[in-house]
């Protein structure tokens, strides 16, 4: 078995913990999605008022998404969960690489 | 466990997507291959904000006159929906619910084909309303590219799914597709988490100017 902490020798037990346990997930998962939702909102919405400064408004929505990011991630891609620890270092080597080609582009070309 | 194993509820793995070794190889795969991808993508976003309104002339639109909040909106509401339904088919598929699992999917492919004909029309009202196209400027190219590549995405994410669907609608749930189905949730799982930096990079942060 995957999981042989939720083993306790009665399949009938065991089958009605995970069930009680992957529904309790899915709540999380609906937390979650009305977070990113929220997040998304804020998001349009100070673009759409148009009283603040770019300076305040780009970091701002930048920070946004990668919360946002984070959300989808840990919870929907469930990196929260155990055994994950090569995908997460597949995953930031990508962002690592990529954060640095972003800098590169952003600064140094064509200043 | 073995993919060939004839498995009923009670006897259904609590982790289906892992239980075998070639699904170990596959979800071990699958998240290198997304690794790889956020390169891909991080690269294309790093050329967009260099060519970012560098057109070579004022009769050119910017990204702040072409794009438009609702449309913009409307997208990321419906690939964020799609991102909620395909866990809703992950959580069924680790329940041993094929079929609930494949309604889930199917609503899945529905939000993102809808994305994907609000994408069309949005690129064919900007060639024909902006004169905003792949060889118009520097900035056409890099907006075409990156956003063009995630629809591109999102175009294979359904046909995969679809195809999933299909070959696997008569034989119910195995350790054999469980993980395939595992591995398409999370690649369209990516692809909402692309478009999350695309609405607030490209969209946003261009009509802020």
């Amino acid at each position: 078995m995957a999981n042989p902490q939720l083993n306790s020798g009665n399949p009938r037990v065991d089958i009605e913990y995970r069930r009680k346990k992957s529904a309790e997930e899915m709540r999380h998962h609906v937390v979650s999605f009305a977070l990113m939702i929220f997040l998304t909102l804020i998001a349009f919405a100070a673009v759409a008022i148009k009283g603040f400064s770019a300076w305040f408004i780009v970091p701002f929505i930048l920070l946004l998404a990668v919360v946002q990011v984070i959300f989808q991630l840990y919870y929907f891609m469930h990196m929260s969960h155990k055994g994950h620890e090569a995908p997460s270092m597949f995953l930031y080597s990508g962002v690592l690489v990529g954060a640095i080609t972003i800098l590169a582009f952003s600064t140094i070309i064509w200043w | 466990m073995h993919a060939e194993d004839k498995l009923t509820y009670e006897t259904w793995p609590a982790e289906p997507e892992k239980s075998t070794l070639e699904a170990k190889n596959k979800f071990l795969g699958f998240w290198f291959f997304l690794g790889g991808e956020t390169v891909l993508f991080a690269s294309l976003f790093a050329t967009y904000l260099a060519l970012k309104d560098k057109v070579p002339d004022t009769t050119h639109h910017l990204a702040k006159d072409i794009f438009e909040l609702p449309l913009t909106f409307v997208a990321t509401m419906l690939l964020l929906t799609s991102s909620l339904t395909s866990v809703y088919a992950m959580y069924h598929m680790k329940n041993f619910n094929a079929k609930k699992m494949n309604l889930w999917l199917i609503i899945t492919l529905l939000l993102g084909a809808a994305f994907l004909v609000l994408e069309i029309y949005e690129f064919n009202h900007y060639v024909h309303e902006y004169h905003h196209t792949f060889t118009s400027s520097a900035f056409g190219s890099a907006f075409y590219t990156l956003v063009g590549f995630h629809g591109g995405h999102v175009a294979f994410g359904l046909l995969w799914i679809t195809t999933l669907i299909i070959r696997n609608a008569k034989r119910g749930l195995d350790l054999y597709n469980a993980p395939k189905f595992y591995v398409a949730s999370l690649y369209w799982h990516f692809i909402d988490v692309v478009w999350v930096f695309i609405f607030t990079v490209v969209y946003l942060m261009g009509m802020v100017g």
